[in-house]
């Protein structure tokens, strides 16, 4: 057994830390209160390769492991966890066609992606649907020589600077999981009809929309798979992005921990730094022992990911203790603040913000732990 | 166009720098090396003459331990050709450093068009391997370089000296360049680059390869500790408007006295 990173690993970490201090933390705050879209870094991101980490080099990819997008996902979530939101949907959106999709489909999809920078969104949630995702009302209706896409999205990350959609819909809702299909829609076709931005509490410079396709014409060639095999794409995505999606958890509690070791040595009270007084240092022990167990649960989900083993039970551990760690730790560093952790002048209370989504988004805490009671169980 | 970057890896930063228990040098078994940071302007600006000349090469150098080569990889990843490491102590002096470049340098069998470097380390502080560099090869040398334009071979360079005011310097390659912060922006080594870098040649030497004996050693390290700790602050209360005036002449008075400032 060998815990240690390859000298590329390191090298790619480095590169994607340093790209993370240097772009992300210093306009980390500023996009947060404004809501800005953060394009130019998304696009400086890209340039540098560290987007679009999915796709293979047969399309133009790099041909990254789950573990090197782990790792990288990790150094940009220590930048901005809202902005590694955007930045990840890229991926979250793209692995159905690399899961999925046909040689001539991604071909056809992926290669832009690695040629100029694009920006792409996965619609799967619904007004109506989140947790039970089995249950998606969005119709997918045979025209002819053309799919009919009607139906509303909803929580839509990137949707209004999206190039690409996948979209999830039913051909048949009584059919349950075994009528959903995926579906490569060109955000430009008629009908798309796009909501406003939402006005989040945290990760508030990712762009979150609802999507509305009102009959919306989609070329026969742009499903993904056969009809009906949406749900099994779907999930295989969520088993290939659950650890992503932890490692941003992960990158956001490393930065608390590193921030609360950081001010406990500075702030003084009763005579003496507060990092000598117990009721802090179990608090930052308490951080240190949960981003150790929760990076290790992530390259494990990743590595399994990478040999091909079934990682649906690791995945769900990793994606609900990363989340669930870090509003715990997160919360812990504002209470280390104190008073200034409260104030928005301070980074702390961003953190605690931007936690809290990603125990929601990409399966909740709630639904991790009944993916792990059935795979337990079963 | 030949053109040589001298790189040295330095502790990063944050690093908290402890001796080795005999004070012949600090512990560097838990230390995370980087490119000094002045390095990086200079391999910066060597990539940016190759853009406009694509037929020039940029060879990094490094004289140092062979544990991690860091340095040189990142430097490569950011786009220079090839690298060469001469295998030595971190703590080797001034002199000894730039005569093993030198050796470094003429073992490639190319003559150099311009020697590129940082301004100083950010470790030592020495601020002379350029200089003694430029000297053993009986080059020109301008150091703490703000400003560079080349034209065929004449070049022009700006230096910044004290107070703020820029020196202008016209001069002839080959010549040796000691760059500082402001020269440019160094850029990112990009994931592909930092693949390709990968299969880019590095040449091994020994100090003794390169003409380098331990007789050459013109500074030896007597010994290495911390700098005492700071005293603490004191702190003068004012809230009697009475004491002001008597206070701000106490205060004045320490100044000149123990802080020594005014």
């Amino acid at each position: 057994m060998d815990f240690s990173l390859s000298p590329e690993q390191n090298e790619i970490r480095e590169l994607a830390l340093k790209f993370a201090r240097n772009e992300m933390l210093p306009r980390a705050q500023e996009y947060d209160e404004a809501g800005t879209f953060p394009r130019e870094i998304f696009q400086k991101a890209w340039e540098l390769g560290l987007i679009n980490t999915c796709i293979p080099s047969a399309f133009g990819g790099s041909d990254f492991s789950s573990v090197d997008s782990v790792i990288i996902s990790e150094a940009l979530a220590y930048g901005c966890m809202g902005m590694n939101t955007s930045f990840m949907a890229n991926d979250l959106a793209l692995l159905p066609i690399v899961i999925g999709g046909s040689e001539a489909q991604k071909k056809t999809f992926l290669t832009p992606f690695t040629k100029e920078f694009r920006i792409a969104s996965f619609c799967l949630t619904e007004p109506g649907n989140g947790s039970d995702a089995g249950g998606i009302r969005t119709q997918i209706k045979d025209g002819g020589d053309h799919w009919l896409l009607t139906g509303e999205k909803m929580w839509i990350t990137n949707a209004g600077y999206a190039d690409l959609f996948v979209v999830y819909g039913t051909i048949d809702p009584t059919l349950k999981h075994k009528g959903i299909s995926a579906l490569v829609v060109d955000p430009k076709s008629p009908g798309v009809e796009l909501g406003k931005k939402e006005d989040k509490m945290g990760h508030r410079s990712s762009d979150t929309r609802a999507v509305r396709f009102n009959s919306v014409r989609v070329p026969k060639e742009n499903m993904l798979g056969n009809p009906g095999d949406g749900w099994g794409i779907a999930m295989s995505t969520l088993d290939h992005s659950r650890p992503l999606v932890a490692s941003s958890a992960l990158g956001g509690a490393q930065r608390a921990l590193d921030l609360s070791v950081q001010y406990s040595k500075e702030r003084t009270q009763f005579g003496v730094p507060i990092a000598k007084h117990q009721a802090i240092q179990f608090m930052i022990a308490e951080m240190g022992m949960k981003v150790e167990a929760a990076r290790l649960l992530i390259y494990k989900a990743a590595w399994l990911c990478d040999q091909g083993i079934r990682n649906t039970e690791i995945a769900s551990y990793a994606k609900a203790f990363a989340s669930d760690s870090c509003m715990q730790i997160t919360t812990d560093a504002v209470q280390i603040y104190g008073g200034y952790g409260y104030s928005k002048e301070y980074p702390v209370e961003k953190l605690m913000r931007d936690a809290k989504l990603i125990q929601i988004y990409e399966g909740t805490s709630q639904i991790q732990r009944l993916v792990m009671a059935r795979e337990l169980l079963k | 166009m030949n053109i040589f970057v001298c790189v040295k890896q330095v502790p990063d930063t944050e690093t908290k720098i402890t001796p080795t228990g005999d004070g012949s040098f600090i512990e560097t078994a838990s230390i995370k090396w980087i490119m000094n940071p002045y390095d990086e302007f200079a391999v910066e600006q060597a990539l940016l003459v190759k853009q406009l000349n694509p037929a020039a090469t940029v060879t990094v150098l490094r004289v140092g331990s062979v544990k991690d080569t860091e340095a040189l990889r990142t430097a490569m990843a950011m786009g220079a050709d090839d690298a060469a490491l001469v295998e030595a102590a971190d703590n080797l002096d001034s002199y000894s450093i730039a005569k093993a470049l030198k050796g470094a340098i003429q073992k490639t069998g190319k003559s150099p068009d311009l020697i590129l470097a940082g301004k100083q380390a950010i470790d030592d502080d020495a601020l002379q391997v350029p200089q003694i560099l430029a000297q053993m090869l009986n080059l020109p040398s301008v150091s703490v370089i703000v400003g560079f334009e080349l034209s065929g071979s004449a070049l022009k360079v700006r230096r910044e000296v004290e107070g703020g005011a820029l020196e202008v310097y016209e001069l002839a390659t080959p010549c040796v360049l000691a760059c500082n912060k402001g020269l440019n922006t160094p850029r990112y080594a990009s994931l592909p680059g930092i693949m390709k870098a990968k299969k880019k040649p590095m040449a091994q030497y020994s100090l003794a390869d390169v003409g380098v004996s331990e007789s050459d050693r013109r500074v030896k390290y007597s010994q290495f500790k911390l700098p005492p700790e700071k005293p603490p602050g004191k702190k003068f209360d004012a809230t009697d408007a009475g004491k002001q005036r008597e206070l701000v002449s106490q205060v004045v008075g320490l100044l000149r006295t123990e802080a020594k400032i005014i």
